[in-house]
């Protein structure tokens, strides 16, 4: 009943913010677009790469909303979609990095001591070098391609999760109902997993939801310089 | 104040052993094997056997990892394998570029941004503070590869004021280097006719890599100016009768100056990486652009090499904005 009610008023206060209707608006329809994708595009076979040279680098009109390509490909098509594999790519990246950096980070803010101080020196270490440049390097080392670029993205990018939650464990972890719940004979891991987790998942979903945007832009600027997607695939940085 | 600076300085030290651990680790993930990159292309056994043990990657790893913080405190990058170029004289020739770059845009961001901030802050909530948010937020939405594409189809292309790429006119002879940083030569040798020309190059690129650290020091400076001018010592300091100008000038902005100082090491680091898109944009031949076709090559040495210089490069200035700290606020000199 509480929660039902508790629902309601955060429903009211969304739909009285006109930033978090047109908001929730945009995302919805991107993600219908990307969902729909094969079905709507104009060009299906466009998106696979296929070279039709008469109607090169067109600029927009009624047939090409966007216009064409350097090979005649329609990009209304290929922007479509390349947004499957863009959002994907940065959903997936985000979740990958939360589900290493929050376990690290809660560790370290509970644990203290040397455990602590061990997983925030490798962090710093990870945080030392600027994200894009050992994303470029950890390409460099494991060979271009998507999922190559996934992969140095998300190590690139846990770090960030470790900070945040050491940063809210360790103010939860001075809180009184830690302590009862101590002091009540609960084990290490049920506190971390029912205590500390539940009241310190709120930033770090904030900093995810940016991050996914973040990420999205991260892969596409791989792709841009040529160490993302190979070329006929269709994603946002090509 | 002098443990601050001890600290500080072994900070930084350990930094820097981390950093050289990690990229040594980077470059022992790789699955190609190191000995027959280093042979070429076309090595028999013999030839690959003969560059294994002349690079000493038959030692185990220990071994392996002192020789290269041996090889890198002699300025040992290694060779490229594409070139056959020294990988540390490649790097010496490609930084200033990037620097030149990075500081001229770093400075486009700090004065526009500080100013912009205060005007913003003392004009709350009037029109100019409303148009100069919403810049705040493009700047900071905007992905720089694309904006950078947009200035070059409208100034390069359609308007034809500026040059599209390159840093420099492929006829001119910029002469021998004294700093490396084109403009900085320029000014030195008197030369008006090669500082106007490498500033229409440099221009766009600076433009592109500043505006998203303009606007962040933007936003930072303003909401921190819009709380320090609410202080009591500024009440206290106008009831002294001190001038308006120099209450905003020196007594507000001094206490709005430590966050923005904080974002600056930060977007340093930003500015570092975002530089390898813009290079790339723009065709600057910096160290981003290098690493960039390196990497696309599956040349390995300059990538590494190029992660470091960023990395020392990073460290280095967040250690200058540390030290600065503990000027502006002298609390933390005893922290």
């Amino acid at each position: 009943m509480a929660a039902s009610r508790r629902m309601r008023l955060a429903a009211w206060h969304f739909r009285r913010s006109f930033a978090s209707s047109l908001g929730l608006g945009l995302v919805t329809a991107i993600v219908l677009l990307a969902l729909l994708g094969p079905w709507i595009v104009p060009y299906p076979d466009h998106a696979a790469g296929s070279v039709n040279l008469t109607g090169k680098l067109q600029s927009p009109s009624a047939a090409h909303w966007f216009g064409t390509d350097e090979v005649g490909n329609d990009i209304l098509t290929r922007v479509i979609i390349g947004a499957r594999l863009s959002l994907l790519v940065g959903i997936g990246i985000t979740f990958a990095a939360a589900a290493i950096g929050v376990p690290l980070g809660i560790l370290a803010g509970t644990a203290g001591g040397r455990v602590r101080e061990v997983i925030m020196r490798l962090t710093d270490l990870f945080l030392s070098v600027p994200g894009l440049v050992l994303a470029i390097a950890l390409v460099a080392a494991l060979g271009p391609g998507i999922v190559n670029a996934m992969i140095a993205l998300v190590l690139v990018w846990w770090p960030g999760y470790v900070r945040l939650a050491e940063s809210k464990a360790l103010s939860i972890r001075e809180e009184p109902f830690i302590e009862s719940a101590r002091v009540a004979g609960a084990p290490s891991l049920r506190i971390l997993w029912r205590h500390v987790l539940p009241n310190s998942i709120s930033p770090i979903i904030v900093k995810m939801s940016m991050d996914i945007g973040q990420a999205i832009l991260a892969v596409a600027s791989l792709g841009f310089i040529g160490l993302g997607a190979k070329p006929p695939t269709p994603e946002w940085g090509r | 104040m002098l443990f601050y600076l001890l600290r500080r300085f072994a900070l930084a030290g350990l930094m820097l052993f981390g950093l050289i651990c990690l990229t040594f680790t980077i470059a022992n993930i790789a699955p190609a094997d190191p000995a027959v990159l280093a042979a070429g292309p076309d090595a028999g056994r013999s030839q690959i056997e003969q560059a294994r043990r002349e690079y000493g990657l038959d030692k185990p790893l220990p071994a392996q990892f002192l020789r290269y913080v041996s090889d890198l405190a002699h300025g040992e990058f290694g060779r490229s394998v594409a070139s056959g170029r020294s990988v540390g004289r490649d790097l010496a020739r490609y930084f200033p570029a990037t620097l030149e770059l990075c500081l001229l845009a770093m400075t486009i961001g700090l004065v526009f941004g500080i100013s912009l901030g205060m005007l913003s802050a003392l004009f709350k909530d009037r029109w100019l503070d409303h148009v100069t948010r919403i810049f705040a937020v493009s700047g900071i939405a905007l992905p720089p590869f694309w904006f950078g594409l947009l200035l070059q189809l409208g100034f390069a292309v359609w308007l034809g004021w500026l040059p599209t790429s390159g840093r420099i006119g492929v006829s001119t002879e910029p002469g021998e280097p004294i700093t490396g940083l084109l403009l900085v030569d320029a000014v030195l040798r008197g030369d008006g006719a090669l500082f106007n020309q490498s500033l229409s190059y440099i221009l766009l690129p600076a433009l592109v890599l500043s505006l998203p650290c303009l606007a962040s020091i933007l936003r930072v400076n303003r909401s921190e100016m819009v709380e320090a001018l609410r202080a009591d010592y500024i009440t206290a300091a106008r009831a002294h009768g001190v001038s308006p100008w120099r209450l905003v000038t020196v007594h507000a902005l001094k206490n709005a100056m430590l966050p923005t100082l904080a974002i600056i090491g930060l977007r340093w680091g930003w500015m570092m990486s975002s530089t390898v898109l813009v290079e790339t944009v723009f065709d600057w031949p910096g160290i981003g652009l290098y690493a960039v076709s390196s990497a696309i090559a599956g040349d390995f040495k300059p990538v590494m090499g190029v992660t470091l210089i960023v990395g020392l490069n990073f460290m280095l200035v967040n250690l200058v904005v540390d030290l600065l700290y503990g000027v502006l606020d002298p609390r933390l000199r005893d922290a």
